[in-house]
């Protein structure tokens, strides 16, 4: 073999392992809608629906009862109030529920909120359907203001036997700067 | 690039004093670089458990703020993992694999160079922040999430180092993948005529499977670290729930990298191990072939088991199981080896030798971390072990008495090929003796407190555990001091004080490496051993 053979050769070599080296890069990014996918389809980490149900509930399932708990907690910055008018419901799957949030404001400037849900078991995440919730958009908040947010929900009928209680997790972060910041 | 061929001109000036290391494009120099540093990072993390043994040699608050204390055990894992372990193996690899192929030197000499040197700038910013911690700058001055650097910890929560350790990161990233490449084109391309792939010495094969899972999962952790500089300063929310990303995606991310990264730093110990054995036992390898395959085996598993990390963080039932198997699966490979290592000894002529002792201290205490490790990877017993001592003995086990007593192993073994002289024997024993009791005193009484439930990354603990923490933290200093003899070893034989080695250093070494002069000649195989 020839040193020109083998230089060629090493550089062969060389670039596919990079081409490689940098594809891998990118499938790092590539993990993130992928994962996405995944929750999606699983209910991976208790990520509920962004957007409200458009359609209601085929029908009430009455001889059977769950429990549905919830829970506030407030971001990194965010000083006020955050809290659900009830901390459990009993309801019947099928059966339409609304539980009312506070929140205030007790800075003296406007404040742009954002709260994201997470149920547990994750696995009851596909079967939290929401016509109605505060955290599908972005709530602002004046200074002082104390605002009641509504959410409305059911259970899909189809929620597995085995899920006797679930618990819905809301926090809340303060997003002005972050909304200040793609505005400009 | 020139390659290795065009490069072997023995007339040319080499020049001489600093300028030789630094520029260096030969193999030897160059490993040897890389083990001296990782020698430097071994005992510079050593110090950093020794203060983190110290604060916890009684319950309490003692010597150091618990801010600090999370700092230490932060950078004594990143310097250990990325600055002791990896290099350390990137630095035999250098020297041996040429030398075990029958190449004159690596294929891609100048990325050699390269690959090294950029290593000590990305500790020198990595330790910046630990001088700076210490010296009162900044609170907290060093990174302090842990070497995981889970989000939110590294991204809202991380202290104004972090960049400083983004950067370092992609720094040792870009170095590890310099490295893995040229091995890959070494070994593709630079066997000796009639060096098969099956011919080759299992170092050499280990390194290889070594390198690509290298070059898969490098550039992730350097996605994952892109990405928490973006969420800390520009604007995205890869992570950060607030604007829609996911904390959780942060682990996922992490461990894609991590386990097979577990398996970096271990594969080429088992190829030092199949290269020691046979020589003492004076027997050939038992079940070559099978080697390959299990180590190829480990290298696919571990990237479909990187969740059993995160078995807490409350995932699906058929996720956990699926994982949870697969770890298991990957006992059986390994298994096979360790049957294989002993089956290699088994009626064979045996000598205790320095190399062989810290090669069936290996295999030994190597096996007790992996079966911690399967009762980890049972997903009901993991949520009762996640996060406490158990687990921190489990991985010293298979990284302090597994990957660097291998090291100490190949360093006893071919430390004649590197310097001409044998290691000094009464030296040697004190080292081995000294470490392999001290080893267990600091680690085994890990699992006791693990399992009664202390939790890792506390600078304090609850007084129950106070006796066997004061027994951990003697053995800690005991195996730190220890390792001052091995650094007298090394003194002496880079000062050739010793006794001279024969080209075959050990009786029943065999290999292309034993074939040439010992110390090494700077330049060996300019024209390619035949192999039969």
């Amino acid at each position: 073999m020839s040193e020109q053979n083998l230089q060629q050769r090493n550089q062969r070599t060389l670039r596919k392992l990079i081409i490689w080296a940098v594809a891998m890069f990118g499938f790092a990014f590539a993990m993130v809608p992928f994962y996405d996918v995944i929750c999606d389809i699983t209910g991976l980490n208790g990520k509920t629906s962004t957007t409200a149900s458009t359609e209601g509930p085929s029908q009430v399932v009455e001889d059977r009862t769950v429990t549905v708990e919830f829970i506030t907690q407030r971001g990194e910055g965010v000083s006020g109030d955050f809290m659900s008018a009830t901390r459990r419901v009993e309801v019947h799957p099928g059966e339409i529920t609304l539980v009312n949030f506070f929140a205030s404001n007790p800075k003296s400037s406007d404040i742009i909120t954002q709260s994201i849900p997470s149920v547990s078991p994750g696995e009851a995440a596909r079967y939290l359907h929401k016509t109605q919730c505060f955290c599908f958009d972005q709530q602002s908040l004046a200074a002082g203001e104390r605002k009641e947010m509504p959410m409305i929900f059911y259970l899909d009928p189809e929620l597995p036997r085995h899920i006797n209680t679930l618990t819905l997790s809301y926090t809340i972060f303060d997003v002005t700067d972050r909304v200040a910041a793609t505005n400009k | 690039m020139s390659t290795a061929a065009a490069h072997d001109d023995h007339h040319h000036h080499a020049p001489t004093g600093l300028k030789r290391w630094l520029f260096s494009t030969n193999h030897k120099d160059i490993g040897t670089l890389y083990l001296w540093f990782s020698f430097a990072m071994f005992l510079a993390g050593g110090l950093l458990a020794m203060v983190i043994r110290t604060e916890l040699l009684e319950p309490g608050m003692q010597f150091v703020d618990p801010e600090f204390f999370n700092q230490m055990t932060t950078v004594h894992g990143l310097a250990m993992v990325f600055g002791a372990v990896m290099p350390g193996f990137v630095g035999l690899a250098n020297w041996m694999i040429p030398l075990m192929i029958g190449a004159p030197d690596m294929a891609l000499p100048r990325m050699n160079n390269w690959s090294f040197w950029i290593l000590p700038f990305a500790f020198l910013i990595l330790l910046s922040s630990v001088f700076m911690s210490a010296f009162g700058a900044g609170n907290p001055a060093a990174p302090n999430f842990g070497w995981t650097f889970y989000a939110p910890l590294s991204t809202e929560y991380g202290p104004a180092s972090t960049d400083l350790f983004i950067l370092s990161v992609h720094m040792m990233g870009i170095s590890s993948i310099m490295g893995a490449i040229n091995v890959i084109v070494t070994v593709f391309n630079l066997r000796a005529p009639g060096m098969t792939l099956m011919k080759m010495p299992l170092f050499v094969w280990t390194w290889l499977i070594t390198a690509f899972l290298l070059i898969a999962v490098m550039p992730v952790l350097a996605g994952a670290v892109t990405m928490m500089l973006t969420d800390r300063h520009f604007g995205t929310s890869f992570f950060n729930a607030a604007g829609g990303g996911d904390p959780v995606l942060f682990q996922h991310v992490f461990w894609f990298f991590g386990h097979p990264e577990v398996y970096i730093m271990i594969l080429p110990a088992f190829g030092i191990i199949s290269a020691i054995i046979p020589t003492f036992a004076r027997k050939p390898l038992f079940g070559y072939a099978s080697m390959v395959y299990a180590t190829a085996s480990i290298a696919l598993l571990s990237f479909v088991v990187w969740a059993h990390h995160m078995f807490t963080v409350g995932m699906p039932l058929a996720g956990t199981l699926f994982f949870m198997y697969m770890t298991m699966l990957i006992s059986v490979p390994t298994g096979v080896k360790v049957f294989n290592w002993v089956a290699t000894m088994w009626r064979g002529s045996m000598t205790f030798e320095l190399p062989m002792k810290w090669a069936i201290a290996f295999v030994i205490l190597f096996t007790c971390g992996g079966l911690s490790g399967l009762m980890l990877a049972i997903t009901p017993v993991d949520f009762q072990y996640h996060d406490t001592y158990f687990v921190v003995a489990h991985f010293h086990y298979v990284l302090v008495s597994g990957a660097v007593f291998s090291m100490f192993a190949a360093a006893y073994y071919w430390l004649p090929k590197w310097s001409g002289v044998m290691p000094n024997k009464l030296l040697g024993e004190l080292h081995f003796w000294s470490s392999l009791i001290s080893v267990n005193l600091l680690f085994f009484p890990m699992h006791f407190v693990g399992l009664a439930g202390m939790p890792r990354r506390y600078a304090d603990y609850a007084l129950q555990f106070a006796d066997y923490n004061f027994w951990i933290s003697i053995g800690g200093f005991w195996f730190g001091l220890s390792q001052l003899l091995f650094l007298a070893v090394c003194v002496l034989c880079a000062m050739k004080k010793g006794e001279k080695a024969p080209a075959r250093s050990w009786e029943g070494a065999e290999g292309l490496e034993w074939e040439v002069p010992s110390p090494a000649p700077f330049h060996t195989y300019d024209t390619p051993p035949v192999v039969k």
